[in-house]
């Protein structure tokens, strides 16, 4: 996935929130603040894989000189004496509108309801698809089956709007070992209901370990 | 002719093309406009009238098929030399006169002139479209047969290169591109100097290979600036892969095409092939030491693989999605390694500032933003087709003076610049609320204004941005009071979100979202509050997209709010569409008065809701009409009106 930017040799002194924090070398600015225990939310960020930044809420603002940007916490590093905004009217509008369009997106989803109520975003304006629709198409199963478990079993189909989470060709993959790993980063649980979609014939499967 | 060895063995190679004598040539534009009118049938014609002249060998006419001319709205074109006639709107049945008047007898074809208010003009440098125009990247577009490397070489392709490689240190042509003040010509106007520069730092701290990529992944609807070079002058763009390569100590290039523009992939291969074979490219060129090769990647039809992230994932074999920057491609690009890639547009830039010198590039133009530029001026305006211009010539002068206007009786409303991502400027100087002037550097994209008439103002990198809008690769649509703002700004959310990769969330959900609205709009729905609630959410996508296509989807939306609004609100409050395009909100009326009963209207209605007798006024039957304006469209006496 995403290469980091290379680990400066010292620890970075800026600012969260107007709070003095420091960050160790090949920190970014998401896992600084969560060290500082400031709360960014996030869907699509798990500690087990590189980064992705694909849901976009743990967008902040930042400040360096006159340079001002919205940018993704998860993906960006630190530089000294940078200012760092988690709550600014930019940043809590891009929140409330993903949200917005999530709770359209994924409304069975009890998670993004949750989250989306933090920002007092209860009800969406836009067009409802599925209403059993609980996967964001965040990436995070598709990030650890690859790059944890090594099996590359689930892939993402199509493109845009049209994009689903799937098996390469679409047929049970008998590359699955059936460990959960996907299951268990789900940011939704969406993943629960469509696990057999995912897994093969268990008598079928070949490979070490599973020799007949 | 095998390959060439010395610089040397190159110059005496060139020098033997050009002493052969001239013959008099005919250029048929095999452009994508000519094409498009028949341009294949009209050189064949010529080629099979000449083969019928008994005309001996040496002074036999050549026939080049030629790349884009430029002037598309007058296809198919032809130019004649040494005659110095330009020929436009030729049939192949003109083709047997065009041979025994001109090229026999060396009288013009009168009917076959361009003619603009009573002037007929003989040679293409007196025509209007043409005048303005300063050519350097498409000086030999047109001129040279592009898949014929003798030809270029007669027109003086690798030259530069020469130069590149014998008199210039690595340090000397960035130097030089620097000094041009060259910005990168895909839209970003990032410095090419710039970027080369970091590109070799990184290659120096982190020694291994550098990759030179040239970006022909030219997407935006009514854009063909990067097709014309590659089908017209090949060689200009290899030739300037090469000199970056030199001046980055890079041996591999990637040259990335849309697959939806196989001419311009059997142009490049042949010349690819042509100067391989000739020792321009490969390994050792000219003798001196000096490798590079170039490989073609076709892209696979997606739109987002025209960013360069997308465009390195692709080129890698992965599926083209962006990743964020930092790091950057000249940091880490293609296999993690510092990569230059550059707009074909900006390669093509190179081996003339190279020949010139970086002084007299940064000449042209205007200070910041130098050289030239091509645009694609295509819309409501008389003569479309594809325009080389200085920067910081005005607005208004491509639209009214090169482009001729808007025709009709139509009143020019605004232009559209930089395609799907840019914005929509008007031509009327709007009057805007005091608090929306607070311009706010932390955004600027999307929230420019103008502070000056459309047709004063100057078309560089930063004056339109100020107005709100971008350069771009150099699309330019015109607009006319037929022309809905609210269903221009749908058209090309409807195109992003078909080409949206779905990775961010904002992007793919919003430019739905933005469409939805929209649609409401388009359809009278919605309360004013909507139009706030839907430049808020352009606002979201342009501070959380991921990359340059969601970051700069909502320009046509936020702009055509802040210039349009009071078009907006007619859609929402009065369910009315001003121009007379939203199908939702016009009818179609015959005038009774002006009907002559002539039922073409009747007979062309694909709905057969057109009733009346012939000679007899026609009436609309509203319920079974979809509004498509075919009626409209086919009435010779305009007696369809819409309201």
């Amino acid at each position: 996935m995403s290469p980091r930017k290379k680990p400066q040799k010292d620890v970075i002194n800026f600012t969260i929130d107007g709070q003095p924090v420091q960050a160790k070398p090949g920190w970014t600015i998401l896992e600084t603040a969560r060290h500082y225990h400031i709360h960014i939310p996030t869907l699509c960020f798990h500690p087990a894989v590189m980064p992705w930044g694909s849901c976009r809420l743990c967008v902040v603002e930042t400040r360096y000189g006159k340079r001002g940007q919205v940018i993704p916490s998860c993906l960006n590093p630190p530089v000294a004496e940078l200012e760092v905004f988690t709550q600014s009217e930019r940043v809590v509008n891009v929140r409330r509108w993903v949200l917005e369009m999530l709770l359209a997106e994924c409304p069975a989803s009890r998670e993004i309801k949750k989250l989306a109520a933090e920002y007092g975003v209860t009800a969406t304006r836009f067009a409802i698809a599925d209403p059993e629709e609980e996967c964001l198409r965040c990436g995070l199963c598709v990030a650890v089956c690859s790059e944890v478990v090594g099996v590359q079993a689930l892939t993402f189909g199509s493109r845009g709007v049209k994009k689903v989470l799937e098996t390469p060709y679409r047929v049970p993959n008998n590359a699955c070992i059936g460990c959960g790993c996907c299951v268990s980063v789900c940011p939704t649980g969406a993943l629960q209901k469509r696990l057999d979609t995912v897994r093969g014939d268990l008598s079928r499967r070949t490979g070490h370990g599973y020799a007949h | 002719m095998g390959k060439l060895k010395s610089v040397a063995e190159l110059d005496s190679f060139r020098a033997k093309l050009l002493a052969a004598p001239a013959r008099p040539v005919v250029r048929v534009c095999l452009g994508p406009g000519c094409l498009a009118q028949g341009a294949d049938k009209v050189s064949r014609a010529f080629k099979a009238a000449i083969k019928k002249q008994k005309i001996s060998a040496d002074v036999k006419p050549l026939i080049k098929e030629t790349g884009c001319h430029g002037f598309c709205s007058q296809g198919t074109l032809v130019n004649l030399s040494p005659f110095d006639l330009f020929y436009v709107q030729v049939k192949p049945a003109d083709v047997p006169e065009i041979v025994d008047q001109t090229l026999r007898d060396g009288k013009v074809v009168e009917r076959l002139l361009y003619g603009d208010n009573g002037n007929r003009y003989r040679s293409a440098a007196e025509v209007p479209f043409y005048k303005l125009q300063q050519k350097i990247i498409l000086k030999n577009v047109g001129l040279i047969d592009p898949l014929d490397i003798e030809d270029a070489l007669k027109a003086g392709a690798y030259r530069s290169l020469v130069k590149a490689l014998t008199q210039k240190t690595t340090d000397k042509i960035i130097e030089t591109v620097t000094i041009a003040g060259l910005r990168g010509r895909g839209g970003g106007g990032f410095p090419t100097g710039y970027k080369w520069r970091k590109a070799v730092e990184n290659a120096r701290d982190n020694p291994g290979p550098v990759y030179i990529v040239a970006n022909g992944d030219e997407g935006d609807p009514g854009a063909f600036m990067d097709r014309a070079i590659m089908e017209g002058d090949p060689h200009a763009v290899l030739e300037g892969m090469a000199i970056g390569a030199r001046a980055m100590g890079a041996e591999q290039g990637y040259l990335y095409v849309r697959a939806e523009y196989p001419f311009a992939v059997r142009t490049l291969n042949i010349a690819i092939e042509q100067a391989r074979s000739l020792g321009l490219l490969g390994k050792n060129i000219l003798g001196t030491g000096f490798n590079f090769d170039v490989q073609i990647n076709r892209g696979a039809g997606a739109f987002v693989c025209g960013e360069e992230t997308a465009l390195l994932a692709s080129i890698e074999g992965r599926v083209g999605e962006p990743v964020t920057r930092p790091p950057y491609p000249v940091e880490q690009g293609l296999w993690n390694r510092p990569t230059v890639i550059n707009n074909v547009e900006t390669w093509a830039n190179v081996p003339h500032i190279i020949d010139h010198g970086g002084q007299w590039y940064s000449g042209v133009g205007v200070p910041h933003s130098t050289g030239t530029k091509i645009f694609s001026l295509v819309g409501k305006v008389k003569n479309s087709g594809l325009v080389e211009v200085p920067m910081g010539i005005t607005l208004g002068a491509i639209v009214e003076e090169i482009g001729g206007g808007v025709p009709g009786k139509e009143r020019f409303k605004a232009v559209q610049t930089g395609g799907p991502s840019g914005g929509i400027i008007p031509y009327e100087l709007k009057e805007l609320p005091p608090e929306e002037l607070k311009l706010d550097k932390v955004g600027l994209q999307g929230r420019g204004f103008m502070t000056m008439e459309l047709k004063n103002l100057p078309v560089d990198f930063d004056s339109l941005a100020q107005a709100g809008s971008i350069m771009g690769s150099g699309g330019m649509i015109v607009m006319d009071d037929r022309d809905c703002v609210v269903d221009v700004a749908r058209y090309f959310l409807r195109f992003l979100e078909e080409e949206s990769c779905g990775k961010c969330l904002p992007c793919r959900l919003g430019i739905k979202g933005m469409q939805e609205f929209l649609n409401n709009f388009s359809q009278g729905k919605g309360a004013p509050a909507d139009i706030d609630a839907l430049e808020s959410l352009g606002r979201a996508l342009v501070d959380g997209s991921l990359c340059g296509l969601g970051r700069t989807a909502p320009n046509p939306v936020l702009t055509s709010i802040r210039y349009f609004r009071d078009e907006y609100l007619a859609h929402i409050v009065d369910h009315h569409c001003p121009a007379g395009v939203c199908r939702d909100l016009i009818t179609y009326r015959i005038d009774a008065d002006i009907c002559n009963g002539c039922t073409l209207c009747a007979k062309n209605c694909p709905q057969v809701c057109i009733m009346g007798a012939k000679k007899k006024l026609h009436t609309i039957d509203q319920d079974a009409c979809i509004r498509c304006g075919v009626c409209m469209d086919v009435c010779p006496v305009d007696a369809v009106v819409v309201a």
